[in-house]
């Protein structure tokens, strides 16, 4: 996975065993991250990426990272900043000392979601078992950042390479999203 | 499946990651204090119900979360038209016209 950008960020938990491991496809559970969901309006997002480290970036369902650094796009006026866990201080206090009195909202999330990371050739078939989204290279390339739906679940996909997907949901429904992608595997055991 | 256009996401995606918010266009009263309980009950209930080509607003909620307007036909569910919050209304009868309604 060290070819990966933002590899120093997203790497699978240590104490975790794999939630699976198929030759095709393989699940992990990636560890602990800082979360911010950030929201402001353009004028100040050159200040707040500076600040941050990283540009954020303005073209729909794009990301840009630096090694220990990655800015998602979430929406026109919204952003998830990801960072590790022991920045959170430092990237939270050096944002809001460039953006004083400028018009923004900068919130912790970090304990909001859960990710595990997808790998695999069957990877993208394995998680169009349950999302409506063409994960083709073409319309899906290495980057993209989309919030959408896994079955019943809202989750966050962010493609981190041609085969390696991170796949966020909240917390509490992470059993039934890690649970289902599982479930799906089987069908790839059988054949 | 069908598809709706998100003019902030700038992509085709499936309806299951959209609700739709009811009629377009309906402005709060600019003054509050000097709305009358009409006023008010034509701002929160009355609504036209069109039969046919109606503007809509819908939110990408699973997605980039923002709410935007639709031109849609309520008959078919096709969509004609979408343009971001904020646009001013369309000419209805023009897309229909077009759509050949």
């Amino acid at each position: 996975m060290s070819d990966l950008p933002a590899s120093d960020l997203i790497t699978p938990d240590a104490g975790e065993a794999a939630i699976l491991g198929l030759a095709s496809v393989s699940i992990l559970k990636a560890a602990p991250l800082t979360r911010l969901s950030f929201r402001a309006r353009e004028a100040s997002l050159k200040k707040a990426g500076t600040a941050f480290g990283v540009a954020l970036p303005v073209k729909p369902l794009t990301s840009t990272t630096t090694a220990k650094r990655a800015a998602l796009w979430m929406g026109p006026d919204e952003w998830t900043l990801l960072a590790p866990e022991e920045d959170l201080q430092a990237v939270a206090v050096g944002i809001e000392g460039k953006l004083d009195g400028e018009p923004h909202a900068l919130v912790d999330v970090s304990d909001r979601s859960d990710a595990v990371i997808v790998t695999g050739e069957r990877a993208a078939w394995l998680l169009n078992t349950g999302i409506f989204v063409d994960f083709s290279l073409e319309s899906f390339p290495v980057g993209t950042v989309t919030r959408t739906l896994f079955h019943k679940s809202p989750v966050m996909i962010w493609r981190i390479g041609p085969e390696a997907f991170v796949v966020e949901a909240w917390g509490s429904f992470m059993d039934y999203v890690a649970g289902l992608l599982v479930q799906c595997a089987q069908e790839l055991e059988a054949v | 499946m069908l598809l709706i256009y998100c003019p902030y996401c700038q992509i085709e995606r499936a309806e299951i990651e959209f609700r739709c918010g009811g009629e377009a266009h309906i402005a709060r009263p600019s003054d509050p204090e000097k709305a009358t309980d009409d006023d008010w009950v034509e701002f929160l209930y009355m609504r036209s119900n069109t039969k046919g080509i109606a503007a809509e607003r819908w939110r990408h909620i699973h997605g980039c979360g923002r709410f935007f307007n639709a031109v849609r036909d309520t008959v078919s569910d096709e969509f004609l038209k979408v343009y971001k919050t904020g646009e001013a209304k369309p000419d209805l009868e023009a897309i229909a016209r077009e759509a050949g309604k």
